[in-house]
């Protein structure tokens, strides 16, 4: 099962994907170790791989492929299987099924000390009894490196991670970031051939989190190391990942670049977690050209344009993202909408939410459905804001909808 | 937010003096009694270091004195190795078939009557017609002893993370050497204070000393009670001063260890 087959992950139409650029495009600072991969082998393989807890399904059967210098995203609601996968990659959980593939070896039963990779914790376990140093230099001395090559390294590490000066202090006497920096120092120090980390960013604030964010992927890319990352939080997952699989119930929803993620979600589900949808179920009434003509369930017609892949079944769901909705007071002058150039649906503003970049409106339409727009604050003045009770005519192009089959 | 809960009302200096005589003014009469000179317990004669020395002159209580701390120093040791085994044994092992029924089978000893596990130990020593002395009631103190060493370890065990035995073995340990080198360090400051309380619990144990001990080995609370019933010497109170310096040294390191055990976690182990 390999996702970069055009047959697996069809692209929608016009999704150019500009994507993050793929490292390590400097010169790296310190390389982890390569070992010979043929060319079409992705670094880590999982196949099949499943675990169960008592009646629970943790992990169903689930296969991806992770290519070295990747940084993976592997994102999901809680209990979604995640945190197992992440704990059988780094051993702490052993699979009842499948293999897991690292470079050619099948990893699934080793123990964890004796595996490549290392994991970065999400409350970090530092030890409490050691010093910043030790912490760093604690696996590089059961590696049985000597002293001034450990040194050497931990120094190294401490400049990775700018923590300059704080090396004889305790864990108890660092703020949260700086102890997420020796977390992330002490599993780099290793050089393992995949970094797992562990909703690494979970436990600090906002701000933080977002500079962190950055500096994750700076330090990625210049290492050129494979990073698995475990989140909830999709906005840090698509600010990081080049890649995202999404998880539900055990198993891999989708697994794309964000881009993709976003704009063409394989299915409803994909759809409604990544970032806000509105969703009408409907019937495929005819085909006009490259459009089709969906009768939803209140009524209305709407046109989309038909994906690549031509839609089979009777009975789909037209997904269209809030800012995609725009709004006027008139309807849009042309007659495009006898032509389904455009979707108009009228209605009444019931709800009107200022979120300073954005304003979300929520628009009730005359079948009763809520069509949500979001509108970028572009202007200082609001002259163009609606207001809660007014009528307004919400119309969308039949380009930005995406046609879902289940 | 701004009412202090802390401040020092007249009424809580007040309860807290009569807490504190309550629990101590008959210690402190007991110390000061200790350096009376006159040989009538009740009658103050002078200040006098006399029923010291006549202490250290006294062979049998002396006997008796290295007794206990022979059989505290013994079963502290041998109770604290096992307790501290059994606390892995519940806070990190796999959840084995019939698991709370052992961890409800060690702490039995917490609450059972002392005169129940004596007598009981003694049907059985006389069943296994052992010898009565300094084994017997060293065996005895460690089965008493031996859940309060559990208690506090296990407790210590709980507040340490489990992650953190993980990211040992992350970092090349295997499980022995993740525990040596990451959990033990950690719950040494609990195997210490639980080895204090042990020690302190055999020395002034006299209920299950007096039943498994025998004829030649009185241990010095034994000793103590006997001399009593024939009336209180002056000498009975120097002894017990000695045996409060003791306690008390003793109890002020374990909580010094226990304070250090929670600067360097998150919680301390109950003392």
């Amino acid at each position: 099962m390999t996702e970069e087959s055009p047959e697996i992950t069809p692209k929608a139409d016009g999704i150019a994907d500009p994507a993050k650029p793929e490292p390590p495009p400097q010169a790296p600072v310190s390389p982890a170790p390569q070992f010979e991969l043929a060319a079409d082998m992705p670094l880590l393989r999982i196949e099949g791989v499943g675990k169960t807890f008592g009646s629970f399904r943790a992990v169903d059967r689930l296969s991806l492929d992770i290519r070295a210098g990747e940084f993976f995203a592997l994102l999901g609601p809680s209990g979604c299987g995640k945190t197992t996968l992440l704990r059988m990659l780094a051993g702490f959980e052993t699979p009842d099924e499948g293999r897991i593939l690292l470079g050619a070896k099948d990893i699934a039963q080793v123990p964890p000390h004796l595996r490549p990779v290392n994991m970065m914790f999400q409350n970090y376990a530092l030890f409490p009894h050691l010093s910043v140093r030790d912490n760093i230099a604690f696996g590089l001395k059961r590696a049985g490196m000597a002293r001034d090559e450990i040194a050497t390294r931990v120094a190294e590490m401490v400049a990775l991670v700018k923590l300059e000066g704080m090396e004889k202090r305790k864990p108890d006497q660092l703020s949260g970031g700086q102890k997420q920096r020796v977390a992330l120092a002490r599993s780099l120090a290793r050089r393992p051939q995949v970094l797992l980390l562990d909703e690494p960013l979970a436990a600090l604030d906002k701000k933080l989190r977002e500079s962190t964010q950055l500096e994750l992927m700076d330090l990625q890319r210049r290492l050129g190391m494979t990073f698995i990352i475990v989140t909830h939080d999709q906005e840090e997952a698509m600010t990081m990942a080049s890649r995202i699989g999404v998880m539900d119930a055990g198993r891999l929803e989708q697994v794309a670049t964000p881009r993709e993620l976003y704009e063409a979600p394989h299915s409803r589900w994909v759809a409604e977690f990544i970032g806000d949808v509105n969703l009408f179920d409907g019937e495929v009434g005819w085909r006009e050209n490259n459009r089709l003509l969906v009768t939803t369930r209140e009524g209305v017609t709407l046109a989309v344009t038909e994906p690549r892949q031509r839609v089979t079944k009777a009975t789909v769901c037209v997904a269209i993202r809030p800012e995609k909705v725009k709004l006027s007071r008139r309807a849009p002058v042309s007659d495009a909408a006898n032509t389904h150039a455009i979707n108009r649906l009228e209605g009444v503003v019931t709800d009107v939410s200022y979120l300073g970049g954005l304003t979300a409106y929520k628009v009730k339409l005359e079948s009763g459905a809520v069509v949500r727009a979001s509108v970028a604050n572009t202007a200082r003045l609001d002259i163009d804001a609606y207001l809660a009770g007014q009528r307004v005519m919400a119309w969308f192009a039949p380009d930005d909808c995406m046609v879902l089959e289940q | 937010m701004t009412r202090r809960v802390n401040r020092i009302s007249p009424f809580n200096i007040t309860s807290l003096a009569l807490g504190l005589a309550f629990l101590y003014l008959p210690i402190v009469i007991l110390v000061i009694y200790s350096f009376n000179a006159s040989r009538l317990v009740t009658v103050w004669g002078g200040w006098s270091l006399r029923w010291y020395t006549e202490f250290f002159n006294d062979r049998a209580m002396l006997d008796a004195a290295w007794m206990s701390l022979r059989v505290a120093a013994v079963s502290a040791t041998v109770a604290t190795l096992l307790g501290t085994l059994a606390a892995i044994g519940l806070a990190r092992g796999e959840r084995f078939k019939g698991r709370s029924l052992f961890s409800g089978m060690l702490y039995a000893p917490l609450v059972m009557p002392e005169v129940i596990s004596g007598l009981s130990l003694l049907l059985l020593f006389v069943a296994l017609s052992a010898e009565r002395g300094f084994w017997t009631v060293t065996l005895a103190h460690t089965t008493l002893t031996m859940c309060f060493v559990t208690v506090v370890v296990q407790s210590r065990l709980a507040s340490i993370d489990r992650s953190l035995e993980e990211a040992a073995m992350d970092l090349g340990c295997d499980p022995v050497r993740a525990f040596l080198s990451v959990t033990l360090p950690l719950i040494v400051p609990a195997i210490v204070a639980g080895w204090m309380l042990a020690f302190t619990l055999s020395l002034d144990d006299v209920v299950i000393a007096s039943f498994t001990t025998g004829p030649g080995s009185a241990t010095l609370p034994i000793r103590i009670y006997s001399e009593v019933r024939l009336g209180v010497k002056p000498q009975i109170n120097a002894i017990c001063t000695m045996v409060i310096a003791l306690i008390a040294v003793v109890i002020v390191i374990a909580s010094f260890a226990s304070k250090l055990s929670s600067s360097q976690g998150e919680s301390a182990a109950p003392l």
